[in-house]
């Protein structure tokens, strides 16, 4: 009992740092977001004048109003079903890709298999302005400048050689005794990759989709270059750099705008964070 | 009927590493045998051979009457239980028991009879609902085996299933090993690297060496009869002593002699040492051969003893291994516990000839 406790306090001062260290990067997080978060219930001429901690003395003064106004004016509720429309298919797709691709760069013999997955590592330092004006003329010629489908497949495109190269890592590092058990058992390539690989990997692919998806609901660049400005395919990035435009110093409007673009990553996260910290394999093999 | 056959079976992988050289065996149906040599003999590459986890590179492998050469693992009718369990880690045990059979299409209430069949078996039916990182080393060890037996196989492949366990775990599931094989009456092969492990498990056991066979036979052959140095030095624990000797002839008698003993050949194996007469050789005898001398009348002991001094004493509680040397020789030997030596005493022990060897110098191949 004694020791039990005495080294649980060794393991605390030892780890002491660390949570220190997490605990202010929190913070430095947690109080601008959180600044931001009452300053969007405030009035525009309150925002502008004092400080959002004043909030909390009285006169207490908060309003909808903010939020009101950005979805009912600036177009905020179609971007948002933009955004959605975009970033969801512009992340299964990569995603289920890659875990394919990581597959059979991992698990299958075919010629030119290293070779085609240097060039894929290669096309990761690619600058993506570098691509952007040959496949405008592409997407041009096929009419898919301005569509969903179009966008789709650049994120797609986009998003692909990272997302093998992570992927490949951990299904490659999987242990060769469970494939070829697999094997023995039965099992050809494609219930391998769905009874095996898909669901021991689910952490790698979590966390990808959660990057991707972030990246592609962060994304200005690509959609403004695919998509151009026409607000029935315009996403909540465009819509809020436009809202700045437009109303030049209403950046009342930007408060509640951004807080409402930012509430569907925080949600995705807190429901894939438990794939991050599950350590799926324990216990498979012995190690 | 499942007799495995493998002829002329070489296997040579990129790179040009010959792992398996001109492997000829035939193991009979329902026969344990035991393959066992040293960490990168080529043990695990023959079983994945068989297993058809290689390809191999020219020979042919018979499981039955059929040549499986080109026929893919999963309908060679074998089983095979790996050294890490490769338990399938996100499937409960159940799963991992009955995932091989639902990929067969077996229907579900088979399927349902086989897995609690094995779980009963193997006294696992209390775990059927846990994942794999919730058992312990010893219960993997089973459910890997469980994956086996629903399999219902011709053949079972061991490719060192219990070197992960603890000491006193190894020897437990090694006799419930070897009374598994005598309940399901099927044909068994198993790879170790502990010769503790072949001599106890084995019907019969294969040395090798390098990638080729030294030896096959059954346990006490292997020991009493080693065909050649290697396998008199592999098999046994402690190993066999080994001094460098001459062959001289005295009058009608042959001795083997160093500078510090002479000592005679067994008399049926004369005929045998007539063509090494002056030449060098490699004497040998095990530790439990040597006979203090205080116990051996006189008469018995002429062209027998070899002197010694006491080196090293290890007491084991119900025996003692003493470290001699005898010149620049050094040698083992195992003594009763009450055995009375000091260290750097002088003492003197007799040879059991029957159970000495000697081996050619240049190729290592038994005299006798
Ligand atoms: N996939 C492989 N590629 C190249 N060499 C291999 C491969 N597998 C095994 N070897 C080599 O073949 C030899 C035999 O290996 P193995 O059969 O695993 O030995 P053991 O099981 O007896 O320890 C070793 O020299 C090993 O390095
Ligand atoms: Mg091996």
């Amino acid at each position: 009992m004694e020791t039990r406790f005495s080294s649980k306090l060794v393991n605390a001062v030892r780890k002491g740092p660390l949570h220190a260290a997490i605990l202010l990067i929190c913070l430095i997080w947690f109080i601008p977001t959180f600044g931001l978060f009452v300053s969007s219930f405030r009035p525009a001429n309150l925002i502008l004048t004092t400080g959002w901690w004043k909030a909390f003395k009285p006169p207490f003064v908060f309003t909808l109003e903010n939020y009101y106004k950005v979805i009912t004016t600036s177009n905020m509720g179609r971007s948002f079903i933009n955004s959605l429309i975009i970033s969801i298919p512009s992340t299964v797709m990569p995603v289920i890709i890659a875990a394919f691709a990581a597959y059979a760069f991992s698990w299958m013999k075919f010629p030119g298999r290293d070779a085609l997955f240097l060039l894929l590592i290669g096309l990761l330092v690619v600058p993506i302005q570098m691509t952007l004006i040959p496949v405008l003329r592409i997407f041009n010629r096929l009419h898919l400048t301005g569509t969903f489908f179009g966008i789709w497949l650049a994120h797609t495109a986009y998003g692909l050689p990272f997302a093998i190269y992570l992927l490949r890592n951990f299904i490659g590092e999987l242990p060769v005794s469970i494939f070829e058990s697999a094997r023995l058992d039965g099992a050809n390539h494609f219930d391998i990759f769905f009874r095996l690989v898909l669901p021991t990997s689910m952490p790698a692919l979590s966390s990808l989709a959660t990057f991707q998806f972030l990246w592609v609901w962060n994304d200005l660049l690509v959609a403004l270059i695919y998509l151009g400005g026409t607000p029935t395919v315009a996403p909540m990035t465009v819509t809020i750099s436009n809202l700045v435009n437009s109303y030049g110093g209403g950046w009342e409007l930007l408060t509640s705008a951004a807080f409402i673009s930012m509430i569907l990553p925080i949600m995705m996260f807190f429901f894939l964070q438990r794939y991050f910290v599950h350590g799926i394999l324990a216990g498979s093999v012995k190690g | 009927m499942a007799e495995v056959t493998l002829k002329n079976v070489t296997k040579v992988f990129e790179g040009n590493v010959l792992a398996v050289k001109d492997f000829n065996l035939t193991v009979a149906d329902k026969e344990f045998v035991v393959l066992v040599g040293p960490s990168g003999c080529g043990k695990s590459t023959t079983l994945r051979c068989i297993a058809g986890l290689e390809e191999i590179t020219s020979g042919e492998i018979y499981i039955g009457d059929r040549l499986v050469n080109d026929v893919p693992p999963k309908d060679r009718d074998i089983a095979m239980v790996f050294q890490n369990y490769a338990l399938y880690p996100h499937m409960n045990v159940y799963k991992n028991l009955s995932f091989g059979l639902e990929l067969r299409k077996i229907p579900k209430d088979e399927i349902d009879r086989r897995v609690r069949e094995a779980a009963r078996i193997l006294d696992i039916e209390h775990l059927l609902d846990r994942k794999p990182k919730a058992l312990s080393g010893g219960q993997r060890q089973r459910v890997a085996v469980g994956r086996a037996i629903v399999r219902n196989p011709a053949v079972f492949l061991f490719d060192e299933p219990l070197s992960n366990l603890d000491a006193k775990l190894r020897v437990q599931m090694r006799t419930e090993l070897a009374k598994l094989h005598q309940s399901l009456q099927a044909t068994m092969i198993y790879v170790t690297h502990d010769q503790v492990e072949a001599m106890t498990m084995g019907n019969r056991i294969v040395v090798m060496k390098d990638g080729i066979i030294q030896q096959v036979s059954d346990p006490l052959t292997l020991y009493n009869h080693p065909v050649n140095k290697f396998v008199a030095g592999f098999i046994g624990s402690p190993p066999m002593n080994f001094i460098e000797v001459e062959v001289v002839r005295q009058g009608n008698d042959y001795y083997v002699k160093n500078g510090n003993f002479t000592v005679l050949v067994k008399k049926d194996a004369y005929e045998k040492v007539k063509d090494y007469e002056g030449k060098k050789a490699i004497f040998g005898f095990r530790p439990e051969d040597l006979i203090d001398e205080n116990i051996v009348k006189p008469e018995e002991k002429e062209g027998k003893l070899i002197k010694a001094r006491v080196e090293v004493i290890e007491p084991l509680g119900s025996e003692i291994y003493l470290y001699l040397t005898s010149g620049k020789d050094s040698f083992v030997t195992r003594v009763p516990s009450h055995y009375k030596a000091e260290l750097g005493q002088e003492v003197g022990f007799v040879v059991d000839l029957e159970k000495s060897h000697l081996f050619d110098i240049e190729t290592e191949e038994a005299i006798y």
